[in-house]
């Protein structure tokens, strides 16, 4: 055994590898389960992986066929309605657990310096994954996947002088017909998917070369020389990290929070099982009940709503009485995201540490997210709209506020080193 | 390897020449991609005109057909409707139909060649969810207004000649297709006819 490990060492770097982002990389030693997120990331993303290669054996991408593969997926094939029934709650996994793991980097200033390409690639996999999505609900080709996509193509037709001719070419057609059907099943099986695990390869290395941020938001990594040998963590850490700093208050990631992660790892599951044999629809959140008819191009149905994942995006949009202005906006609300790291001029990372302000701003910010995603499922009546147009402003008034007092904020004094 | 002096203008001169043809190539590559996403020779040619049958249609009807995979609307509207276009004008985007979102011959106030018959694509200008007729409950969407139609997606209204109403995310008013009369109780969508 040995001497395979040896023989193969000697041609691809493979302990080498599992030392420097495993074995002996230094994570914090003070996380929460906020930080389990990522690995229930790319759980779902294999699990999504995994169910798709296995629905495409069975799926027909046609606009004749594609309502009735996945009638037949869920009825005649062995297991099919598990395989789909895992890759569709699995779709709306992956925005919780992402949402949280966005979340996550929020409160513990995650994206601040020098994080933060790590924090764009991060919103690249999120803008990805909003495709991926998109795309996937077409391909059921019922009433709900039509006219989602024919709102959502049509967004682009807002943009001024190319607009129709773009949507056009999206499209392929005069109309969403087979050709989008057949393009978005190409994009969803083989181009976005590649896409996404670049990025999440990326991420990661971009994390590993900066290393993990943590609750505290205190920098584990101290100038060389500075700290005592007997305060070394007793572990010992590849020389990449300890050649230029000493190492405090970490473990290697294996084996300590590999088994975290698994304790982790286990209640999701639990979880989604539960949701994947008792509520798969759930409630018609996960899979929206007039998606169980199939396409009618002469008939929208009463009431459509994107799935959950998009509503927040959906109410923003909905809120402004303006076409190009409601593009604008909904777009903004990401783009927001994305300049987070350089509109938070603050110095101090962990919301243990900010200001008071800081923290209602941020509560005000969720409140406002989740209040805009419960928005976008309902009926655009007067009301709602309202309310609508009150979170979007709250929304944005989180990145103008944030960017305003982050320069001179009152802070709390940051503790040198993780205490607990 | 010659020791002779690097001549940087000719380094220089080749590195950009290669990159030129080589980014010349990459457009050319990147055509053949990009134009195969364009609507399919069979797809332009589906566009045929289509005939409805209008002799049967009840005061307040609609009748839905598929004209290029849309849906369009021949509406037979009562009296009582075309008497509720007028006075309307200052609650709407564009009253008097100057975007040309219609063909000449409908640019009027009911939108139509014949009064009694409003033909429509029945898609919102907004994101293209297909609207709600409601040939009576419409009062509820806007107050004294009988008849219209109501898009459920994003809550943009239209009168009954498809002129949207301001304040709503529709940008303008709804498509009248070209069509022709081509005798009592035939329309012909998709063609302007021999007269326009």
């Amino acid at each position: 055994m040995k001497r395979l490990v040896a023989w193969i060492d000697e041609r691809i770097p493979m302990t080498k590898t599992w030392n420097i982002h495993l074995a002996q990389y230094p994570a914090p030693k003070n996380f929460n389960f906020w930080y389990l997120f990522g690995v229930l990331a790319m759980l779902v993303l294999v699990n999504q992986i995994l169910t798709g290669i296995w629905l495409t054996m069975n799926y027909v991408p046609s606009a004749e066929g594609a309502f009735a593969s996945v009638e037949y997926i869920m009825r005649d094939i062995d297991y099919g309605w598990l395989l789909r029934y895992m890759h569709s709650t699995g779709a709306s996994a992956f925005f919780v657990v992402v949402y949280l793991h966005m979340l996550r980097g929020m409160m513990y200033g995650s994206y601040q310096k020098p994080r933060e390409l790590l924090w764009v690639f991060g919103m690249l996999i999120f803008l990805v994954l909003m495709a991926e999505a998109f795309m996937g609900y077409l391909l059921p080709w019922g009433q709900m996947s039509y006219w989602g996509a024919q709102v959502i193509i049509s967004l682009f037709g807002a943009i001024p002088v190319i607009g129709d001719d773009l949507t056009l070419w999206i499209r392929g057609d005069y109309v969403i017909s087979g050709a989008t059907l057949n393009r978005f099943f190409a994009l969803h099986v083989i181009a976005l998917p590649l896409v996404l695990v670049i990025l999440v390869f990326l991420h990661i290395v971009a994390l590993h070369e900066v290393g993990s941020n943590n609750p505290e938001g205190i920098n584990i990594k101290k100038p060389k020389g500075s700290i005592p040998e007997e305060e070394k963590p007793k572990f010992k850490f590849h020389e990449r990290f300890t050649k230029k700093y000493d190492i405090v208050d970490a473990f290697p990631f294996f084996p300590y929070y590999v088994v975290k992660d698994l304790v982790g790892i286990g209640i999701f599951l639990f979880l989604f099982c539960y949701v994947i044999f008792f509520a798969p629809a759930m409630g018609g959140l996960f899979l929206e009940p007039p998606n169980f008819e199939a396409a009618n191009p002469l008939k929208t149905p009463d009431h459509i709503a994107p799935v959950w994942y998009f509503t927040p995006f959906y109410a923003i949009l909905r809120a402004v009485p303006d076409k190009l202005l409601g593009v604008i906006l909904m777009f903004g609300s990401i783009a927001a995201l994305f300049v987070l790291p350089w509109l938070d001029r603050g110095k101090v990372r962990s919301i243990r540490y900010r200001s008071g302000f800081h923290k209602v701003n941020l509560a005000v910010f969720v409140v406002s997210f989740v209040a805009l995603g419960y928005l976008g499922l309902k009926p655009a009546t007067e009301v709602y709209t309202l309310f609508a147009r009150i979170f979007t402003f709250l929304y944005f008034a989180f990145f103008v506020l944030l960017f305003f007092y982050s320069k001179n904020e009152n802070t709390k004094p940051v503790p040198e080193r993780i205490t607990k | 390897m010659s020791n002779a002096p690097v001549d940087k203008g000719r380094r220089r001169f080749l590195t950009v020449a290669t990159s030129v043809v080589g980014a010349a190539g990459a457009v050319g590559v990147a055509v053949p991609f990009i134009a195969s996403w364009n609507p399919s020779a069979r797809a332009k040619n589906a566009g045929a005109p289509v005939e409805v049958n209008i002799g049967k249609a009840e005061p307040g009807q609609m009748i839905r057909v598929e004209w290029r995979g849309q849906p369009v609307w021949v509406v037979r509207r009562t009296p009582e409707m075309l008497a509720s276009l007028e006075g309307l004008a200052d609650q709407l985007r564009d009253p008097n139909s100057e975007e040309p979102q219609q063909p000449e011959y409908a640019a009027n106030l009911y939108r139509s060649r014949k009064e009694e018959f409003f033909v429509a694509v029945g898609i919102c200008t907004h994101l293209g969810c297909s609207p709600q007729y409601l040939p009576e409950d419409f009062g509820e969407q806007v107050e004294g207004v009988k008849a219209g139609f109501f898009c459920p997606c994003h809550g943009s209204k239209f009168d009954i000649a498809g002129r949207v109403f301001a304040g709503v995310p529709a940008p303008y008013n709804l498509v009248v297709p070209p069509h022709y009369y081509i005798d009592d109780n035939t329309i012909l969508v998709g063609q302007d006819g021999e007269q326009a």
